[in-house]
């Protein structure tokens, strides 16, 4: 029997890229060497001024005791990422979009009630240490 | 913003919680096409019990004639299904299964952009299943390992045929798997990480 046969394609390969989305769009903020992307939607400032994303992977942590002033759902939230947590466990936990739950966090950060630790993201020139580190831990599953 | 009454809220279990010393996560995202094994592989390797969350997308540039007011847009849910494994207390790793139409998950913000890599799971009694998803990853230089879950009634072809007939470059991993078991789906993630890290080398990664 022979496979069903596939063409193999190649970078830069893509139909040109859809139109932004009618939504404002944080533009700029390109890394070097990454693809632009028009949908880049979840920037944020730290109080530090320094620039961050949301990532799925973002780890969110409380910073300190809930004061009183907050609302509920920003107290759940707290409650939430005592421990840090991914952007992603949250939006399941609490059900909501992801989207939503930047917003949400995005808030938050604003307000200095919660740190964001960024993820680790593929770069052209990765930190082999970064892999590595994987690997042996995958070897002790 | 009306999510339950806050006690009521689900929440790790306490075995879930992360140390605070987590520093920073990496992810590695699982595709193939319909009914190929990715949520079984996120779930035979998560710590945690596997969880979704969701997205709505809006496909932009669909509608040629794009007259607002009536809602030409189509908006998709998009569901991710996601495991996590502590790698030190400082690394996380985070596994993304994508189930449905593969091209709403390119337009997931940095879903594939920030990944270490991608899994691409295939089933050999439709391999057709999987090209489309095979040529987005090469198309956005997103490296990955080819991974042939073996069903029982499926056909079995030698390695270097399904090279051929997926016209994958010589250097791209094609390892079995038994997605449902534990030590084969992290072999295959080994052998992911293993090319990633052979690509850093060789300072061929985009
Ligand atoms: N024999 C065998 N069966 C498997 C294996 N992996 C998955 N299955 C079965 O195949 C079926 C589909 O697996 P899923 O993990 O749901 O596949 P999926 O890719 O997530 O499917 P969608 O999200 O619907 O696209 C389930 O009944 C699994 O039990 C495998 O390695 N071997
Ligand atoms: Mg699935």
């Amino acid at each position: 029997m022979t496979p069903p046969q596939r063409k193999r394609r190649h970078p830069g390969q893509e139909p040109p890229p859809p139109p932004p989305p009618p939504r404002a769009a944080e533009p700029g903020g390109e890394e070097q060497g990454r693809p632009k992307n028009p949908e880049r939607l979840y920037v944020i400032t730290g109080p530090d001024g320094a620039r961050a994303e949301l990532d799925l992977v973002t780890l969110i942590v409380a910073r300190e005791e809930i004061p009183p002033s907050v609302t509920p759902e920003q107290a759940t939230l707290l409650r939430l990422c005592t421990s840090p947590l991914s952007v992603a466990e949250l939006s399941a936990y609490l059900g909501l979009p992801f989207s939503a739950m930047t917003v949400l966090i995005t808030e938050l950060i604003t307000a200095g009630l919660v740190q964001a630790r960024a993820p680790i993201v593929r770069q052209a020139l990765p930190d082999r240490s970064i892999l590595e580190a994987v690997m042996h831990g995958l070897q002790k599953l | 913003m009306d999510f339950k009454s806050s006690d009521t809220i689900p929440g790790p279990r306490t075995e879930d919680h992360l140390p605070q010393t987590a520093q920073a996560a990496v992810k590695i995202v699982i595709v193939g096409g319909f009914g190929v094994g990715k949520t079984t592989m996120v779930g035979s390797v998560s710590e945690i019990r596997p969880l979704t969350t969701e997205e709505t997308m809006t496909q932009a540039g669909v509608g040629v004639d794009d007259n607002y007011g009536s809602d030409s847009k189509t908006a998709t849910t998009v569901a991710m299904d996601f495991g996590r494994i502590s790698i030190t207390d400082r690394l996380v790793l985070y596994l993304f299964g994508t189930p449905g139409q593969e091209r709403f998950w390119f337009l997931w913000n940095g879903l594939f952009e920030g990944a270490l890599g991608a899994v691409v799971l295939v089933d050999t009694r439709r391999l057709e299943v999987s090209f489309d998803v095979i040529g987005r990853l090469e198309e956005r230089g997103v490296p990955f390992a080819v991974a042939v879950n073996s069903f029982p009634d499926a056909p079995r072809y030698p390695v270097e045929e399904l090279r051929t007939a997926l016209d994958l470059a010589p250097d791209i991993p094609i390892v079995e798997c038994d997605a449902r078991r534990r030590s084969s789906s992290r072999d295959v993630l080994m052998t992911l990480m293993r090319f990633l890290h052979s690509l850093a080398m060789t300072g061929a990664l985009v």
